[in-house]
């Protein structure tokens, strides 16, 4: 072996003990990718390839909207170390009052949608009075919250059974595709359109903050690995877009989950109120001798908690064109499993909204995979759990290494 | 049995990471003695105790144990239990929503089989209280009973599991002088039937009028055990021993001292707990004028962190009375976020617990008192935070490798100039230091002190509240001291000395 092919081995090796290392470290980031990796190519090969088709790749994060904006909304809460239980059948009831506007009480959907949404901020709200300025656990409010929305959700729809909604407006947030101008090769021009658009701002950010990093002499990635990172991520935004454009392109869920994400992860991130968040689940009596506002920092997450709902009652009620009284029923298992897949900790303080829509894009191709092949409704919901187990169990485990 | 004493502890050393918490200590107990040990915060006193009841178990310390003439190798409380030690806590050890025969037989119940033989339990329950001359029905809930009570439930419970040596820890600190007096006749009681008491405590005068012995730590070593019988425990003796060190130069000189107006006054300050059901800070008057350094002195419960975190904008809600006057002006700070207003910084005596946000990196935790520094309309600006960050830790000599550096793995020192980073960055006029230098090494200690005299000479004040005498006497311009929430004595440089502050610390 003469010295030339010697340096490109060698350099190979380093990028693969580098990789090593990084996931070695960085195993609570990166658990959720490989997870959704793992059961993505398991349910292809099950499936003989039916998992990946357009078809089912479009409708599973159709499914996945729903819950994945209560993900964003719950790893919020988690985060400043409280649970809300009652997002389930809060998004029920509030989508049937959706319904009952737009199909009996005749208000037109640019109306009904911010009504639904005010409504949901107030119920967040109140949830957090209970937490924050009664000192009620929130575990058992909002354990009584869902009572009593499930309550509610009978009530008015008690009468009718389910409420079908014909708006057409109202149900293509569910259900429809945002628009293709023409189609290139059978596949949605504009979809596709974004996909690249989407690529091109990942790999932007992505230099930039390198940049940065290195004028201010941080430890960053080798330039090989970057590159590997950024190929390997854009090559799946490419596959999954590719996949969608096959089909009727991005829908309104995926574009209203995207937006959701971003605004969450902006605020999270590059905002004082993020900042405030994270301090008060890292440590609520440093926060609070730090100048921080506690109280408020709980009412705003819960009420922020109380909008996600409302507009997962939206969704879910448009993609089934109908509100049903069973509505809601386990949403807050999916978006707890979700966060805690996606990296939220028990312990405060910790935790991304980005992790949480993988976290819910995992919850729901488990449940899909499941479906195209025919497992059964019961082994599906204990399965379901024993994966929110192994989140939990995973959180601690990975916890304990790091102290 | 071979020797008089029951208990010889002989050469006990005890290490944390860098820091010697005793060192070579010989401890002897005489058989059914009354024998108190003594020392400042920090001496040494705690430690040696929980090295003895198993709390640091054999093997985390060096030298030996000697129990009734036995090497003893406690890797457990229950050990130290099933020996015949118990040891009664400050903060007692009671469930308070049981019952006292409940409580009293804890984890030592009195059972027929398997199933707890509860008439039993009530019959020698009522027996142990008679023996500690409680009067009161052993159906009582814990809750219901006040502190002094409790206590005597908690010797009840030690006379239980029949107790050869019992060791009190302050027993009288949170009880009025009533239940004082009654305990300590309980005490002379128990000698009567044999049992060997160790005392700690801070009351010099209850110290003086019960113990048979009494030993002195300081620093970690055992410094004399003065006979009582030979009228060796006297309130000067016990004092001098206490504190009897030179002040070396560990405290750098400030340049020139430029004393201006006052800054922060509280008249008549009182601050009543509602929790706790008592005032926990009493008529307080106290100022700070521009340019000095206050230094409040006291031991233990004295009730300096109440004051402070009370003038901090109350964290924990007490019923405040009095006036608070910030340049002269009357001032209600109702969170601490009117205190940082107003120019008025704490950083809090336990910098882990709620000083620090410790799964964060450097740089956050230093803006997070002042994120509007670094934000515009509520968006961060990162490279803003990046370079602030970047010049406090070069200016406090944060030793890390950078301020992405997590602050939970930080030395003690380095946390603490952190913490001290983060009160800096909101630009105070007043800086509250609650026990500054506790846990830190020699040199990080020297470090925070340039830096206090620094700040100084910039124009800041600093109230520095502390249990390390020569630390208070080496930094301060005044001295405030305080003990059971009071002030107790106030005295200027030039007429403090170690033994007045002390006296006015045991009063």
């Amino acid at each position: 072996m003469n010295l030339v092919t010697q340096g490109k081995k060698e350099h190979q090796t380093n990028i693969l003990s580098e990789g090593k290392t990084l996931l070695k470290v960085n195993i609570r980031e990166y658990g959720m990718y490989i997870a959704l990796f793992v059961i993505m190519l398991t349910f292809s090969i099950l499936t003989d390839g039916l998992f990946m088709s357009s078809r089912n790749i479009s409708n599973l994060l159709d499914a996945t909207g729903y819950i994945a904006v209560l993900a964003v909304g719950m790893t919020l809460v988690i985060v400043i170390r409280h649970i809300d239980l009652s997002v389930g059948f809060a998004a029920g009831f509030l989508g049937a009052i959706a319904a009952i506007l737009l199909s009996q009480a005749g208000v037109p959907v640019y109306l009904t949608i911010p009504i639904i949404l005010i409504l949901g901020i107030i119920v967040g709200l109140f949830n957090g009075v209970l937490v924050a300025s009664l000192g009620i656990p929130s575990f058992v409010a909002s354990l009584a919250g869902m009572l009593i929305f499930r309550g509610a959700l009978l009530r008015v729809t008690e009468k009718t059974g389910t409420i079908i909604v014909k708006d057409e407006h109202f149900n293509a947030l569910g259900n429809g595709y945002i628009p293709s101008l023409f189609k290139l090769d059978d596949l949605n021009f504009l979809s596709l359109l974004l996909g690249v658009l989407v690529i091109l701002l990942f790999i932007y950010f992505e230099v930039s903050k390198r940049r940065n990093k290195i004028k201010y002499q941080f430890e960053v990635i080798s330039k090989s690995m970057f590159t590997v990172k950024l190929i390997f991520v854009s090559a799946i935004i490419a596959y999954i877009t590719y996949i969608i454009s096959g089909y009727n392109g991005f829908s309104w869920t995926v574009i209203i989950m995207l937006a959701v994400v971003v605004i969450y992860h902006f605020l999270t991130t590059s905002t004082v109120l993020g900042r405030h968040i994270y301090a008060v689940g890292s440590n609520p009596e440093a926060a609070h001798l730090s100048g921080i506002n506690v109280k408020k920092i709980t009412y705003i997450v819960f009420g922020s908690m109380g909008l996600l709902s409302a507009l997962s009652g939206i969704l879910f009620t448009a993609r089934l064109q109908s509100a049903t009284t069973t509505a809601g029923t386990l949403f807050e298992l999916d978006a707890i499993a979700a966060a805690y897949v996606g990296g939220v900790s028990a312990a405060g303080g910790v935790g991304k909204v980005t992790g949480s829509i993988i976290g819910a894009i995992v919850m729901a191709s488990l449940s899909s995979g499941m479906n195209l092949m025919g497992v059964g409704i019961s082994y599906q919901y204990m399965i379901r759990g024993g994966v929110l187990a192994i989140a939990v169990i995973f959180d601690v485990m990975t916890r304990r290494k790091r102290s | 049995m071979m020797s008089n004493y029951i208990l010889e502890m002989v050469n006990i050393s005890k290490e944390f990471t860098g820091v010697k918490a005793l060192t070579d200590v010989n401890f002897k107990v005489e058989k059914g003695e009354i024998h108190c040990l003594i020392g400042e915060n920090g001496a040494g006193k705690s430690t040696l105790m929980k090295v003895l009841s198993g709390v640091y178990p054999y093997g985390t310390y060096k030298g030996d144990i000697v129990f009734e003439d036995d090497i003893q190798a406690f890797n457990k409380i229950s050990d130290s239990v099933k020996a015949g030690i118990a040891i009664i806590y400050q903060e007692l050890a009671l469930f308070p929503d049981l019952t006292v025969y409940e409580n009293i037989f804890a984890g030592n119940e009195i059972k027929r089989g398997a199933v707890v033989d509860w008439n039993q339990t009530i019959a020698e329950a009522k027996k142990m209280l008679q023996r500690v001359g409680l009067n009161v029905n052993p159906e009582v809930l814990i809750k219901d009973l006040g502190v002094g009570k409790q206590q005597l439930v908690e010797i009840a419970k030690a006379l239980s599991k029949n107790v050869k040596l019992l060791i009190l820890d302050e027993p009288t600190a949170a009880l009025n002088e009533n239940d004082s007096e009654n305990l300590l006749e309980l005490l002379r009681e128990l000698k009567k039937q044999g049992i060997t008491c160790i005392m700690i405590s801070h009351k010099l005068k209850e110290v003086i009028s019960i113990a048979d012995k009494a030993t002195v730590l300081r620093d970690g070593r055992t410094i004399c055990t003065l006979d009582g019988s030979k009228g060796e425990i006297t309130e000067n003796t016990i004092i001098r021993n206490m504190v009897g060190r030179e002040i070396e130069d560990i405290y750098p000189k400030r340049a020139s001292k430029s004393i201006g107006s006052k800054i922060l006054e509280v008249k008549n300050w009182t601050a009543y707990d509602p929790q706790l059901g008592r005032d926990v800070v009493k008529d307080v008057n106290l100022h700070v004028k521009k340019g000095e350094i206050v230094g409040i002195a006291g031991l233990m419960g004295s009730g300096r962190t109440e004051l402070a975190r009370s003038i901090f904008g109350n964290p924990k809600s007490y019923r405040l009375q009095g006036e608070l006057l910030v340049n002269g002006s009357a001032k209600s700070l109702k969170h601490p976020k009117d205190a940082i207003k107003e120019g008025i910084a704490y950083v809090t005596e336990d910098r882990k617990g709620d000083g620090l946000f410790l799964i964060q990196d450097i740089k956050n935790n230093i803006s997070a008192a002042n994120l509007n520094g670094i934000s515009r309309k509520g968006v961060i600006n990162d490279n803003k935070e990046i370079r602030i960050a970047s010049d406090y830790k070069s200016s406090l000599n944060v030793k890390a490798p950078s301020i992405e550096q997590i602050v939970g793995n930080l030395s003690g020192g380095n946390q603490q100039k952190v913490s001290l980073g983060k009160w800096l960055f909101v630009g105070p006029q007043l800086l509250i230091l609650d026990e500054p230098t506790r846990g830190i090494d020699v040199g990080a200690k020297f470090e925070i002190y340039t830096i206090m005299n620094k700040l100084i000479a910039e124009g800041m004040s600093i109230i520095m509240i502390s249990s390390e005498l020569g630390e208070i006497l080496g930094m301060s311009d005044r001295i405030y001291v305080m003990a059971e929430g009071a002030i107790k004595g106030e005295l200027p440089i030039e007429e403090a000395n170690q033994e007045n502050i002390m006296q006015f610390a045991t009063q």
